[in-house]
Order: C-alpha cells, then structure tokens, then sequence
C-alpha cells in the first residue's frame, strides 16, 4: 500500500499576540470509546495498564503516555495510545483525522475563549473537559497547566483559528488602551 | 434561561434545540388510528407546569426532559431521557371520547 503523507489540517500554524499563543499541535491518535452493555468491568481492567479510568462526566483520565476524555454519555475520547485488547469490551472508532487540535497558551488564555465560550472557564481546573459551543461550532474543550486545547471537527478548523484569533487581537488591543 | 443538564451542569440556552411536549416520548405500540391522531395532534397547553424534551445540541448530545412552568417560568426539573425519564400517563388519556366534536 502507498505510504500517504497525513496531513494536518493547519498545517502546524501557530501564532502569538500579546500574552497569547494559539498553535496546532498533534494529539496523536484519537479512538472514540464507548463500553458495550455490561462491559464496563472488563474495559475498566483493560485500561488499568495504561494508568486510565472511564471517565467521569467533564473529566480527564489522565496515563503514563495516553489520555482519556469525557465526550458524553457512555463515550470517551482516548488521545494517544492505541486501543489494543478493547475491541471486546468498547465500540471502537479511528477519528484521528476528523478533528482540528489547537491549543491556546498564556496568561488571559481563559478570558480569550470566554468571549467565544458561554461557560465560566476561569473556573474549570486542570484535568477538566467540557463539550461546549464555541461560536456555533460543537468543540471539545480541555484545560491543561497553561491554557485550554481546543477541538473542532477538521472541516471547522479556519473558522476556529479566525474566531479566537479575532478573540485574541481584541484582548490585546483593549489591554494598550 | 439556563437548563442545567444532568451531565454537563449549568448551561446557556443557546445549546439546546427545543423538540416540543414531552407526549412524544409516548408513542403508541398498536395500530389504532384515534391514538395515532391522538400522538401527533393532541396537545395540553397548561398555564402551570409542563413537560417538554430538549436535545442538549452543542453540548453532550443527549435528548432531556425538562419540566417547567409556564406561569412563573421556573425550572423544576431536567433529567436524561435516556435514564429512563420518560413519563406515565400515556397518550392513551388524551384519546376523544367517542362521540366528542
């Protein structure tokens, strides 16, 4: 089979304004979780060597190289690690290619995304994950040590990074004034 | 309006589409044509309490059954329709008695 270069779908860009700092980054692979009926035992046991639990709503399971996050009701997002040995106990999807990974890093990162976000996100505390609309795009939304990663589906990507990108401008144009 | 959803929490109406009364969830198993009718066409316009479905659409993606009050515009209620939120009653007690205009 032809070895096809992936590509990303930004291509890597990253930009800074003021404190701010929207770049892509590559979130390896992404396999949608959902247990089957009764399996959740088993899949628990599956998981443990890879340091992860099923999720709680809004939260993050976080591994030694992988992570699990909440997506909704009997669903979660493993980023990273393969999904090897769950194929008995979970419905298993590939959705590498099917979303935008951004990240917005720096001091102001949750003022910048509220003004997308209807949510309090100066209040959601690292390990903490929300489905939310940003503009009127469905996104997954993560808080990390310094800013937040940001998903989008893939097709929404330019959109995304014009939004916040926008976002950004303004906070730091009203921060010279 | 805020609807606090069950697994997300607190949240802007804005990411929930409104369906309609929660009647839908009560669909008829046989073939009688004045239940039928009675699913589709017949609806309570309250002025107090009534239940209503919401899919929480940019959200979590689950359907909700919110109950609410259309007097004072409360929310007293919001559960996962899938969590088995679904109601008694039936449509059953909404069918015309014979003989009715």
């Amino acid at each position: 089979m032809a070895d096809l270069i992936a590509k990303s779908p930004l291509d890597g860009a990253s930009i800074t304004i003021g404190a701010l700092t929207l770049a892509e980054f590559d979130a390896g692979r992404i396999t949608s979780v959902a247990p089957l009926q009764g399996q959740e035992a088993a899949l628990a046991k599956a998981f443990a060597p890879l340091g992860l639990a099923f999720p709680a709503p809004n939260r993050v399971s976080t591994g030694k190289d992988a992570r699990l996050v909440w997506t909704s009701r009997g669903q979660a997002f493993l980023f990273g690690a393969a999904p090897a040995g769950l194929e008995a106990h979970a419905a298993l999807t590939d959705q590498s290619d099917g979303w935008a990974t951004l990240r917005l890093t720096g001091a102001g990162a949750a003022a910048a995304l509220m003004r997308l976000v209807p949510l309090d996100l100066e209040a959601m505390a690292v390990e903490e994950a929300a489905r939310a609309p940003l503009g009127h795009m469905q996104s997954i939304l993560i808080r990390v040590e310094d800013g937040f990663e940001i998903l989008v589906f893939r097709s929404m990507a330019r959109t995304l990074w014009h939004e916040v990108e926008t976002a950004m401008k303004s906070l730091a144009a009203r921060a010279q004034i | 309006m805020r609807l606090t959803c069950p697994l997300c929490g607190p949240r802007d109406r804005r990411e929930f589409y409104y369906y309609g009364a929660a009647d839908y969830l009560n669909r008829p198993a046989g073939g009688d044509p004045a239940e039928w009718d009675a699913y589709l066409h017949l609806r309570d316009n309250p002025a107090g309490q009534t239940r209503d479905l919401w899919y929480h659409e940019t959200g979590c993606a689950q359907w909700l059954l919110v109950t609410r009050d259309t007097v004072t515009h409360s929310i007293s209620d919001v559960a996962l329709v899938a969590a088995g939120g679904a109601s008694g009653g039936g449509i059953a007690a909404k069918v015309k008695p014979e003989g009715s205009a």
